[in-house]
């Protein structure tokens, strides 16, 4: 029977190199090929370097941000506060800093403390308190958008050192054909393969276990408050490095950061890493990230309005579950779930035992 | 029976997996009449009931209602039909009323707008006619008692026009007073004419209620009888009688050298639902635990493996006194439980086996991980885990025995010395059975010491060393391995083993309001058929 698989075999015959192109990464990789296609056939100088270089600093923090997403949702949880901490990060490290290039490093630790602490408030609640983490970020993500707010008076003030917009807008000058090669572009692979690394890791096959049964993880030995808890504190994490970027290449305004988490989520989604945890790579996550990002840049080149994008999004979110749906690999959270059960496995509110 | 039967159900055959689980059942309903159906767990009673329910389709067979051909693929249509189901779960909106809910999704309506008053009078009217004024048309679902809701499924299929109603376990979660109101609204249906198909597994009330008996076994109709003409201990029989060909591996030499050694022992453990729990295993053997649904098993288990925790007492793994708080302590202490719902509570469905394999390393010993899960593909191969798409297939693809087989993969990697295996064998083919056998032995060959919990009495018979018998959360007694199962049956119910179940001389036929189902004589639920 099993003669053939004794051996110390640990794929079966089906994994080749490109295995990791089958299922949902397979399908956004062929996406964004089709995106920059498009792009090219309207703007065909743009895989000449630096164009491509300018497209990934812009990409960079959006995929920090999916990264950090990504290792939420597949725990089974959604981060929603992060757009309001990359926001809040940046107004605050601009009115710290004020200009004075010998703060810049101390601010950025505080920053990364900042979202460290943000994440792990968010996971707690979520796992300790069993608040849904649905609710618990959005919480926080009003929490600190009023706070930033108030502190600030409405108005951002003062401003980011120079040394704190470099790695949002520098890079490394002289690179033969790119020209100049970003430091988000590097901190943006660095992170995306600290974070495959991380998902072949132990803890990361005990978050995917948690993301894909919770109860089941549990009786196998995992801490599955500590695991949850992590992936939140890694999304603020991410997030804080984003922001780094963000106001580097953007500088500071009042809007800084809103609705990224929704472009996060949507990336995430557009990569095939299911709502209700437990499936999808890190790879598809970047992809689906860049697919995103290219698509923006395809509406600039069409003389879209830029508003229109929160309109594509929800299309996208939509489209993307609904099509992972119709495959039927679409797992959503019990507590969604059993609603369409057959009847035995409609509970009545009262227990019977 | 003179007439045309009311429904006629002709060779039904239904496999889920490859495995069949109705094998050419047929069954025939009459008017005014109670057909139980009986059989052991597995057999397949409840998945002829949802059958009938339009919950599952027959791969085979014929149904038929009033002589012609019916197929139920919804269970809107076979309700619409007149095939009424009362699941265990009920179906009920707890925010609604009663007469909201018994006309749910038939509200009356008068001049487009629900008749409240109407549906409260038509159902008040129901409720007065089958004698159960106690229940308030107008009381909030939520508001009653788990046998008042029964009621209000009942009522809401006869509301239906329900001609046929079956009822699975009805009296499970009911106290015993409350299964005295069921007992008269049985009478009172049977009255209307109603068919009644019921599923149940203390054969006192099959004995009360029944006029029909349908055995099941392993898919299959044994027989069916009337009632009148089969004694509780002949249709005990009936239901266990196995064939000779199942057998168990024999025992293997024993070569570890924790063989022969106390490896767990629990003295005096307790909680809330067990109490002075004395219990030692040694290395190289099985003890199975006996006793009813409800006895305390799986309580046990649960207690050992830091699910649930013993308050009082203390227990030992190798002489070390632990206190498992959570599963996590447990595994650290070298206990593991293989739990009895694997696709809840051992499996990660969307992962790969290698994945579901190495979890319980990953989560425990991050450090050692890649060291002892080389171990695991020999591990997946000596349990013959045959899956198509290799080790990465996904583990929801995999058949119920290949799914349990990972979950013991998972379980064997961490190398426990004290292994809980609660239903091991549930739902899995005869070949994954044997091979569950087969390693059971091996592992208390090398030392390991298992204690089985089974609702199969010829399995835990036939596979444990020493039986330890539970009765109400206690110990009742211990029994050497390979005792008679009805002298297990027997320790098990706290009765001596000579008394017949059932027709005891306080009994009352169906009809009799106020009958007594409610003496806690002894419960002559067989352990082999419970849930």
């Amino acid at each position: 029977m099993s003669t053939d698989r004794t051996g110390p075999k640990h794929a079966g015959p089906r994994r080749g190199p490109w295995s990791f192109l089958s299922g949902g990464t397979g399908t956004v990789a062929l996406l964004l090929v089709v995106v920059f296609a498009v792009i090219a056939t309207q703007n065909p100088s743009f895989f000449e370097g630096p164009p491509l270089m300018s497209f990934a600093r812009m990409a960079a923090p959006l995929v920090l941000l999916a990264v950090g997403q990504y290792f939420v949702i597949v725990s089974g949880e959604f981060d929603l506060s992060v757009g309001s901490l990359v926001g809040a990060q940046v107004v605050v490290a601009a009115r710290l800093i004020d200009g004075d290039e010998a703060m810049t490093l101390p601010v950025m630790g505080l920053m990364v403390a900042f979202g460290l602490v943000v994440g792990l408030f968010n996971g707690l609640v979520t796992t300790v308190l069993k608040v849904p983490s649905i609710i618990t970020t959005l919480g926080t993500m009003l929490i600190l958008f009023g706070a930033v707010r108030y502190w600030t008076g409405g108005a951002p003030t003062g401003a980011l050192s120079e040394s704190f917009r470099l790695p949002g807008r520098g890079g490394i000058e002289g690179v033969p054909y790119l020209g100049q090669l970003p430091y988000a572009l590097i901190i943006a692979a660095v992170a995306a393969a600290a974070a495959v690394w991380l998902m072949r890791s132990p803890y990361g096959r005990c978050l995917m276990a948690v993301g894909d049964n919770d109860v089941a993880a549990a009786f196998s030995g995992v801490r599955v408050w500590r695991v949850r808890t992590a992936a939140f504190v890694l999304s603020g994490l991410m997030a804080s490095v984003a922001a780094v970027l963000i106001g580097g290449f953007s500088g500071v305004t009042a809007q800084v950061g809103e609705g990224l988490e929704f472009t996060a989520i949507t990336a995430v989604v557009l990569g095939g890493v299911l709502l209700g945890g437990g499936r999808g790579t890190v790879v598809a996550a970047v992809l689906g990230a860049l697919s995103l990002e290219a698509l923006f840049t395809l509406f600039t080149q069409l003389y879209l309005p830029a508003t229109i994008q929160p309109t594509v999004q929800g299309l996208i979110i939509i489209a993307a579950v609904a099509y992972a749906s119709r495959r039927g690999d679409l797992r959503l959270p019990e507590r969604l779930r059993r609603r369409t059960g057959p009847p035995t496995e409609r509970p009545l509110g009262t227990s019977r035992r | 029976m003179t007439a045309d039967p009311l429904l006629r159900m002709r060779s039904i055959t239904k496999s889920f997996l490859g495995v069949r689980v109705l094998h050419g059942v047929d069954l025939d309903l009459y008017p005014g009449e109670l057909h139980a159906l009986v059989g052991e767990n597995g057999a397949g009673k409840s998945t002829l009931m949802k059958v009938l329910a339009g919950v599952h389709r027959a791969d085979e067979g014929t149904v038929e209602l009033d002589g012609t051909p019916v197929s139920f693929d919804h269970p809107v249509r076979a309700q619409r039909a007149g095939v009424a189901t009362v699941f265990q779960e009920f179906n009920l909106l707890p925010e609604r009323t009663v007469a909201g809910n018994v006309h749910l999704g038939r509200e009356i309506r008068r001049r487009g707008r629900v008749d409240v008053r109407a549906m409260e009078r038509a159902t008040g009217d129901l409720l007065d006619e089958l004698g159960l004024e106690g229940i308030s048309p107008r009381a909030k679902v939520r508001s009653l008692s788990v046998a008042e809701q029964q009621v209000v499924e009942i009522v809401k299929a006869l509301s239906q026009d329900a001609r046929i109603i079956s009822m699975d376990e009805p009296t499970a979660s009911l106290a015993d007073h409350e299964v005295e109101v069921l007992y008269r609204l049985i009478g009172r249906l049977r009255e209307r004419d109603v068919a009644l198909l019921y599923v149940s597994h203390r054969l006192k009330e099959i004995f009360d209620l029944a006029t029909t008996i349908t055995v099941l076994k392993d898919g299959q109709r044994v027989d069916t009888v009337a009632a009148g003409d089969i004694r509780p201990a002949e249709l005990v029989r009936t239901m266990v009688g196995r064939p000779v060909s199942q057998v168990f591996p024999d025992r293997l030499e024993a070569r570890g050298e924790h063989v022969g050694k106390v490896r767990l022992d629990v003295r005096g453990g307790g909680n809330e639902q067990v109490d002075g729990i004395d219990l030692t295993v040694r290395g190289g053997e099985i003890v199975g635990l006996a006793g009813l649904q409800g006895s305390g098993r799986t309580e046990i288990a649960r207690a050992l493996f830091g699910m649930d925790r013993f308050t009082r007492g203390e227990v030992r793994v190798d002489g070390r006194r632990v206190d498992p708080r959570s599963p996590r302590r447990a595994v650290r202490a070298g206990v593991t439980l293989v739990s009895e719902d694997r696709k809840t509570q051992g499996l990660a469905l969307n992962q790969s086996i290698l994945a579901n394999g190495r979890l319980a390393l990953d989560a425990v010993w991050p450090l050692g991980t890649r060291r002892r899960s080389r171990r695991l593909p020999a591990i997946f191969g000596s349990l013959e885990l045959v899956a198509r798409g290799g080790h990465g297939q996904e583990v929801r693809f995999l058949s119920g025995g290949n799914q349990q087989k990972v979950v013991l993969a998972k379980w064997l990697a961490a190398e426990p010395g004290v292994m809980v295996l609660d239903e091991p064998t549930r739902g899995i083919d005869v070949g994954a059975k044997q091979a569950v056998y087969r390693l059971m032995r091996e592992l208390t060959a090398e030392g390991v010491a298992i204690l089985l919990i089974s609702s199969e009495l010829p399995e835990l018979i036939g596979m444990s060393d020493r039986l330890v018998v539970l009765d109400e959360g206690r110990v009742a007694d211990e029994l050497p391995g390979g005792s008679d199962e009805e002298a297990v049956m027997a320790l098990a119910t706290g009765a001596p083993p000579e008394q017949e179940p059932g027709r005891s001389p306080d009994r009352h036929g169906p009809h009799s309001s106020g009958a007594g189902p409610g003496e806690n004589g002894p419960r002559s639920q067989h352990e082999g058929a419970a849930p």
